[in-house]
């Protein structure tokens, strides 16, 4: 098997006219950056050669350590040192089961949880944006130059905040995101596509903070997802933890001050990963009080205090065969992914509900990063021997609005193959009623407020009519990164409200754009001489696209149609030999106009030809 | 703009009738996905987006739609004019209506027991009634009167948001 190469850095840089193009793992616990070269799918190191980078991320007296340097100094500066922020993304105080568990101090923010440190309140958000961010320096000198697309992958069960946080934090890192994708699918297409494999599959993935898993079927290079499920406040940190609980009564220890906490916890998932071979670990920790601490746990200990976690990776299991109907049998392999399923627990548990061993042929750590990688490089347009599959995923959880009684009506039903458009009618319920209130909320619970808030925006204007004749349209809108945008329209008068949702956990394009603003100040980058580059491969790439479509569909236009056409491609290209980043992108819309109606009618085009049979591979 | 005014059935090229080619969908399905899906126009203008995915969205809602035979059979009646399942016009009959009456309570109890193969059971009764209301669908669809098919519509409704909530109840049992 030749999947997992790793390159060296600031090797040969990619063939001319290779789009470069990402796929990153964000995890809870290690992030990797990996690309395809050459066709083949490779991991991208750092200048020491070790592909994983910790999530951790130190705010220091001289500047942010992210990685390896900041997870030396979780144990002496553990207020300032962030671990498993991913956590944290799209959550609130309250939504945290356990929030002494963090040894760095969390504080309520708008919308979502922020963190204090020596460097000031940090977002979620910003802290992922610092782990990005390093994976996105190490690409471009692996690469030789900017990114011009990245696939970030998600947990499937993640919720729609928990989703828009990490599509922000890439944009705060400068990173042209071209997908989120759920990771279990990531992992089936870097499994699928190196075995030709066909046949209903389950990808049970463990990472450190959160579990999902995944019903596929794959069939001639589609890959359809049937159904996911999963906790994403479950992982590899709680075993880690329940060991450290462990630790602690069986040392009778008192509350300990945030170093010797992070210290034991460190020891106690060493302990743990050395059980995957061994049948008895040492924990040992010398405490700053002086106390020593000397224990054993042993395999069969672990796997008492560790049961009630291995079960609870159970049931999601269930729920999804179940939402896919279907039972263990028709499971044709199982693929394990994340390092948290190294335990022999989690093998042992997952082997006897499906009554066959798992695959753990590819790397668990590394499998999902390729995949994104494998998916980027064919977003991006880079064309491969094998790369005629398609991926048709689902959204996690239902989406709805709160109706009368506090109850949450389903308009967008889990599991819905995205991208997915569906509409419900409501009507006012008092004479005269001039505005509506919109609840969004996602979750299977009947109530609201067992359900997840989404927004909440207001349909105005509607003019006076009585109870019940206003006709009020609600238009829910998945698109394929799983994120939605709610319309609501009363279809008499045509008064219109409209939203994305990104707001109770979100950060608005505005922060966004002041925070980037911000840390190329910081940076000392040019944020200015930034955008314009990042403007030319946008210029590149639509010129590209238009030349493209014109080859192949040219004859879809008339002689002046066209011309229109090839000047509004001409001015884009003169426009991208200037340094007017306006200019340029003015040019950029104008081409976009000019090509609005062409695109129409090549789509029906290809609708036209794949209903007569004939896949005309070639075209876009 | 991409031609939205086709119905379900012409979309994937089948035939206007309750009983169809349901590999024929499927292959169908992914070849329209194949060409519409925002995948293939990740590199594409905004408006090139915004196209992919509504047609992407519509050729996933017809393929629910057709897969689903209760759904599949309402379509049917909707292309026809008529809405079998309007809030307006709800009736039933009576015996249909009484046992489904009894199964709810027979699940309430099942689920208040935590006896998950009573459950299973009536779960496998609804299936099994839905069953033989679709055996001869295209028969009842495709005659003069469009009463009876209308009221089996409704029934097949019916039983299939029993099947949904029972489904549900069976998952709660799950996070016990």
């Amino acid at each position: 098997m030749t999947l997992f190469q790793i390159s060296e850095p600031g090797e040969s840089p990619l063939p001319h006219a290779t789009r470069r193009a990402v796929g990153i793992d964000l995890g809870t616990t290690n992030s990797l950056v990996a690309t395809v070269r050459n066709g083949s799918p490779v991991v991208l190191p750092d200048v020491e050669g070790r592909t994983l980078l910790p999530s951790v991320v130190h705010y220091g007296e001289r500047g942010v350590d992210v990685g390896h340097t900041a997870l030396a100094q979780a144990a002496s500066d553990p207020g300032n040192t962030i671990a498993s922020v991913k956590r944290l993304m799209g959550r609130g105080i309250a939504d945290l089961a356990d929030d002494r568990r963090y040894p760095y101090r969390l504080v309520e923010g708008e919308g979502m949880v922020r963190l204090a440190t020596r460097s000031g309140v940090k977002s979620p958000v910003e802290v992922s944006a610092e782990i990005l961010k390093v994976l996105r320096r190490r690409a471009e000198s692996s690469l030789g130059g900017t990114i011009d697309g990245a696939v970030v992958t998600v947990p499937a069960y993640f919720d729609d905040a928990q989703r828009q946080a990490t599509k922000d934090a890439a944009k705060l890192a400068g990173l042209p995101v071209l997908r989120l994708l759920n990771e279990p699918t990531a992992a089936a297409i870097a499994y699928g596509l190196d075995n030709a494999s066909e046949g209903t599959y389950a990808v049970f993935d463990l990472g450190g903070g959160t579990f999902d898993i995944s019903i596929l079927r794959l069939a001639r290079g589609v890959f359809e997802v049937l159904a996911t499920s999963g906790d994403s406040a479950l992982g590899g940190d709680d075993f880690d933890h329940r060991v450290f609980c462990w630790a602690i009564e069986e040392a009778g220890l008192p509350p300990l001050a945030a170093a010797d906490a992070r210290r034991l916890l460190t020891r106690s998932r060493e302990a743990k990963e050395m059980l995957t071979g061994h049948d008895s670990a040492p924990i040992a920790a010398a405490l700053s009080d002086g106390t020593r601490v000397d224990l054993t746990l042993t395999s069969t200990t672990f796997t008492t205090i560790t049961g009630t976690l291995v079960a609870k990776t159970l049931a999601p299991v269930k729920r999804a065969l179940r939402d896919a109907r279907l039972e263990p049998a028709d499971i044709k392999g199982v693929v394990l992914v994340g390092g948290a399923t190294r335990m022999p627990q989690i093998r042992r548990a997952v082997a006897e509900f499906f009554g066959q061993p798992p695959l753990t042929n590819l790397n668990p750590d590394e499998v999902v990063a390729v995949g994104a990688a494998i998916q980027a490089n064919k977003l991006a347009g880079n064309r491969e021997r094998d790369d005629d599959w398609l991926l048709l995923d689902v959204i996690p959880l239902s989406l709805g609005i709160e109706t009368m009684g506090g109850l949450a009506e389903k308009i967008v039903p889990r599991n819905s193959t995205i991208p997915v458009v569906r509409a419900q009618d409501f009507t006012t319920f008092k004479d005269g009623q001039t505005a509506m209130a919109l609840h969004v909320v996602q979750g299977e619970r009947e109530k609201v407020a067992d359900c997840r808030s989404l927004a909440r925006f207001e349909l105005r204007g509607i003019p006076p009519m009585v109870a019940g004749a206003a006709r009020i349209r609600v238009s829910f809108d998945v698109d394929a990164d799983g994120l939605l945008s709610v319309s609501a329209r009363e279809q008499t008068t045509g008064v219109e409200a409209s939203i994305v949702v990104k707001p109770s956990y979100g950060l608005t394009d505005t922060d966004i754009a002041r925070m980037l603003e911000e840390s190329f100040a910081h940076a000392a980058d040019d944020a200015g001489a930034r955008a314009l580059v990042e403007t030319r491969v946008e210029a590149e790439r639509i010129v590209g696209a238009t030349e493209s479509a014109l080859g192949a569909d040219g004859d879809l236009l008339d002689a002046e149609e066209r011309a229109v056409i090839e000047h509004a491609l001409a001015a884009v290209r003169g426009a991208a030999t200037g340094d007017d980043r306006r200019a340029l992108s003015a040019a950029i819309d104008a081409l976009n106009a000019a090509t609005a109606d062409f695109a129409a009618r090549r789509m029906n085009r290809s609708v036209a030809r794949a209903l007569s049979g004939r896949r005309v591979d070639a075209l876009g | 703009m991409i031609d939205f005014t086709r119905n379900h059935f012409e979309l994937f090229g089948l035939p206007l009738r309750f009983r169809i080619d349901v590999p024929a969908l499927r292959r169908a399905y992914r070849d329209l996905q194949r060409e519409v899906h925002p995948d293939r126009y990740a590199g594409g203008s905004e408006h090139e987006k915004r196209l992919a995915l509504q047609a992407s969205a519509r050729v996933n809602e017809a393929y629910r739609t057709l897969e689903d035979p209760v759904a599949r059979a309402e379509y049917l009646l909707q292309l026809a004019g008529i809405d079998a399942t309007a809030e307006t016009d709800t009736r039933l009959p009576i015996d249909f209506l009484t046992r489904q009456l009894e199964r709810r309570e027979a699940a309430d109890e099942a689920r208040s027991a935590h006896d998950e193969r009573a459950l299973a059971a009536i779960l496998d009764d609804v299936r099994r009634e839905s069953g033989a209301l679709l055996a001869d669908m295209e028969d009842v669809l495709a005659g003069n009167d469009r009463e009876p098919a209308r009221m089996r519509v409704r029934e097949l409704r019916f039983l299939a948001k029993l099947d949904d909530d029972l489904r549900e109840m069976q998952l709660a049992e799950l996070d016990r």
